[in-house]
C-alpha cells in the first residue's frame, strides 16, 4: 500500500471489525502461550491478556490489550476499554518477566481506559501513572508493538518501551480524532479534518521520532481471517528485534530507555 | 496570617473569578478567563469578591490576606504559579530556573501561535508551570508549579521539559522535589508530543526515588488527564487541596460513557482520599507548615 492515504482513510482501516487483534497475534505468532489471569488485587480485566509463551525459541511475556473479535467477545473485553486492573495485570506480569529475564512484548490496541465510575475510584491514572514509571526502569527488554487504535494515557501504559513499532494502518495519538474535534471545536462531525491535523498515523509518528519502525500490511489491512499469514511478518520482525535487545547489557539497555524518553518533545521547546 | 498580610513587591497579587470554570472537562477554557483585578496589589484595594461557593462577598483585601480562601466557607479560590510560590517559599527564597523556556508550534496547529501569545500576555507567564528552588521553613527544595489560569495547566512539550528538568536539578543539587500540579491534562494542540510528557515525567522521577529523595506531590483543583496519570499520583506524600477536582477522565465523558449522573462529591480530594489515594487534605493556611514539617521528617532516617 504505497498510494498516500488520507489519515481518516487509515482511521477507518485501523478500526475495521475484521482487523487483527492481540487474539490473532497471541494465536499465531506465540507457541505454547499460557494466559495469566488477574492483578493479585481486586480482579481480572478482559480487556488486557497476559501471559507466557515461546517466541521462536525464546520464553517471553506477552501482554496485549483486546478489544474482542465478536459481540459477545467485544463485550466481555469492554472493547478493549481497560479499567486500572488491566494495567495492574500488565505491570505484575512485567515484573514476573524481570524477575525471569524474559522479554516483554506489549500489544496496544485501545481507544483509551475505560471512563468509568469504578476505574475513577480504584484510581485509573495512579494505575497509568505506576506503569509508566516502573516500566521505565524495568530490568529486561520491553518492545511495544502498535496494531490498531493507540489511543492516550490508555495507550501509553504499555508503551514504555526499548522498542515502539507500528503497523502500517495503526494509530496512535493524545485521543481520538472525535474527542479532539469535540473539545477544541466542539464539533465532533470533524474528525477527518481533526485526524489530518493529529499526525496520528505511523508513518508521520515515525516522522516525528515518537516510533522506531513501521511494519508494512498487506494491501487492505492486516485481516484476522487470513489463516495467520501476515502473523509470520510480525515474527520475524519480533524475534529480530527482540534478539538485538536480548544480547545488549542490562545497564546500557536501560540507559538508552531513558535516554530516549528524556529526549521525547526536547525540538518542541525554545528558551527565548 | 500576619506573614501574608504585609505587602510583598516582589510578586503581584492576581484574583480571579473562578466559578466559570468550576468543572474543566476538558483541556480548553471556553473562554480565557479574565482577571477580576489588575496586576498590582494597590488596585486591589477597595474591591470586593464574591465566593463563587456560598455566594458570601468578602473584601479583597481579607480574601488575600486569608490565602485566597473565602473567610466564610473555606472555598479555596484558584491560584496562579507566582500566588503558590508566595504561600509557599520563604520570602525571597525563591530562584526561578528555566523561566525563558517556551514550546514550539510542532503540528502546526493553525492559531495556536496566537492564542498562546494571547495568553502569555494576559498571564505574564510564558508557559504553565513555574519552576526553581526555594526555601520552605528554612529547609531547601526545588517546587514546580503549575497555573491553571495559562491555557488550563495543560502539558505541553514546554510544560514536561520544564518539570523533568526540575526534577534533574533535585537529583543534582540533592534536594526534594515538590510539585503543585492544576491540569487540564495534555495539551492537545501539541498531539502526541503532549502524551509522552507523562513518560518523560515519570520516568524522571526513576532517577529522584533512586537517590532516595522525596517527592511531594500537592493536588490543586482541578488535577485531571494526563498529569493525574503521571508525576501527580506519583509522590511519596500526596496531598490534596479541600475540595479540589482531581481525576483521570472527565466528569462529562463519564457520565455519557456511564448514562448517569454523578454525584457532586466525585473526583473531590475527599473521594481521593476515601479511595485511597490521597494521604492527607491540608488546607491552604497549614500547607506551608505541613511541607515543612515533611520536609524535615524526610531528611533520613535513622535505621540501619
Amino acid at each position: 500500500m504505497s498510494e498516500k492515504r488520507s489519515a481518516w482513510d487509515i482511521v477507518q482501516t485501523a478500526r475495521d471489525p475484521k482487523r487483527i487483534t492481540s487474539q490473532y497475534i497471541i494465536r499465531h505468532v506465540f507457541t505454547d502461550f499460557m494466559e495469566m489471569h488477574g492483578d493479585k488485587l481486586f480482579a481480572d480485566d478482559a480487556a488486557v491478556i497476559g501471559g507466557v509463551g515461546f517466541l521462536g525459541d525464546i520464553p517471553v511475556t506477552v501482554v496485549g490489550q483486546e478489544k474482542g473479535v465478536d459481540l459477545r467477545d467485544k463485550v466481555k473485553r469492554n472493547f478493549g476499554c481497560s479499567n486500572p486492573e488491566g494495567y495492574r495485570k500488565s505491570l505484575r506480569l512485567m515484573r514476573q518477566a524481570e524477575k525471569f529475564h524474559r522479554p516483554v512484548i506489549c500489544i496496544v490496541d485501545t481507544q483509551g481506559a475505560f471512563c468509568g465510575i469504578g476505574a475513577e475510584e480504584r484510581g485509573v491514572a495512579e494505575s497509568i501513572a505506576r506503569n509508566l514509571m516502573e516500566l521505565s526502569r524495568l530490568k529486561t527488554p520491553v518492545l511495544s508493538l502498535f496494531i490498531g487504535e493507540g489511543g492516550s494515557g490508555g495507550a501509553i501504559a504499555l508503551a514504555v518501551a526499548d522498542k515502539r513499532a507500528m503497523l502500517e494502518n495503526a494509530l496512535y495519538s493524545i485521543l481520538s480524532p472525535e474527542g479532539f474535534s469535540s473539545i477544541l471545536w466542539k464539533d465532533s462531525s470533524r474528525a477527518a479534518e481533526a485526524a489530518e491535523l493529529m499526525r496520528m498515523t505511523a508513518s508521520e509518528i515515525q516522522e516525528m521520532g515518537l516510533i522506531d519502525d513501521v511494519i508494512p500490511e498487506p494491501e487492505g489491512g492486516a485481516q484476522a481471517e487470513d489463516g495467520g499469514k501476515f502473523a509470520a511478518e510480525i515474527k520475524k520482525y519480533l524475534i529480530r528485534n527482540v534478539n538485538e535487545l536480548m544480547v545488549e547489557p542490562i545497564g546500557s539497555l536501560l540507559e538508552k530507555r531513558y535516554a530516549k524518553l528524556r529526549s521525547f518533545g526536547q525540538n518542541a521547546v525554545v528558551t527565548k | 496570617m500576619g506573614l501574608f498580610s504585609k505587602k510583598r513587591k516582589d510578586i503581584t497579587l492576581r484574583v480571579y473569578r473562578t466559578n466559570q470554570q468550576a468543572q474543566m472537562p476538558a483541556e480548553e477554557p471556553e473562554q480565557i478567563p479574565e482577571p477580576l483585578v489588575a496586576h498590582d496589589e494597590e488596585q486591589v484595594e477597595g474591591m470586593w469578591e464574591k465566593c463563587p461557593e456560598c455566594g458570601s462577598v468578602i473584601y479583597t483585601d481579607d480574601l488575600i490576606a486569608n490565602l485566597n480562601v473565602c473567610t466564610n466557607c473555606s472555598y479555596h479560590f484558584r491560584l496562579s504559579a507566582r500566588q503558590r510560590i508566595m504561600y509557599t517559599a520563604d520570602e525571597g527564597t525563591f530562584v526561578e530556573t528555566n523561566a525563558d523556556m517556551i514550546g514550539t508550534n510542532p503540528l502546526d496547529f493553525p492559531g495556536y501561535d496566537s492564542k498562546i501569545r494571547k495568553i502569555r500576555g494576559y498571564t505574564n507567564e510564558k508557559e504553565a508551570v513555574v519552576t526553581g528552588a526555594c526555601q520552605i521553613g528554612g529547609e531547601p527544595a526545588v517546587l514546580a508549579v503549575m497555573d491553571g489560569f495559562f491555557m488550563m495547566g495543560s502539558m505541553g512539550a514546554a510544560v514536561g521539559e520544564k518539570i523533568t528538568l526540575a526534577i534533574e536539578q533535585a537529583v543534582r543539587e540533592k534536594l526534594p522535589f515538590i510539585a503543585f500540579t492544576v491540569s487540564g491534562g495534555a495539551r492537545m494542540q501539541e498531539g502526541l508530543i503532549s502524551l509522552m510528557q507523562m513518560s518523560k515525567t515519570s520516568a524522571a522521577l526513576t532517577k529522584l526515588d533512586e537517590a532516595g529523595l522525596p517527592y511531594f506531590a500537592v493536588l490543586t483543583d482541578p488535577t485531571t488527564g494526563g498529569v493525574t496519570a503521571s508525576f501527580a499520583m506519583l509522590g511519596d506524600v500526596t496531598i490534596a487541596e479541600p475540595n479540589a477536582t482531581i481525576g483521570f477522565a472527565g466528569r462529562r465523558v463519564i457520565e455519557q460513557t456511564v448514562k448517569q449522573t454523578l454525584p457532586p462529591t466525585f473526583q473531590t480530594a475527599e473521594f481521593q482520599l476515601e479511595k485511597g489515594f490521597v494521604d492527607m487534605i491540608v488546607p491552604r493556611g497549614a500547607l506551608k507548615e505541613t511541607l515543612a514539617k515533611l520536609l524535615k521528617l524526610h531528611k533520613g532516617g535513622a535505621a540501619k
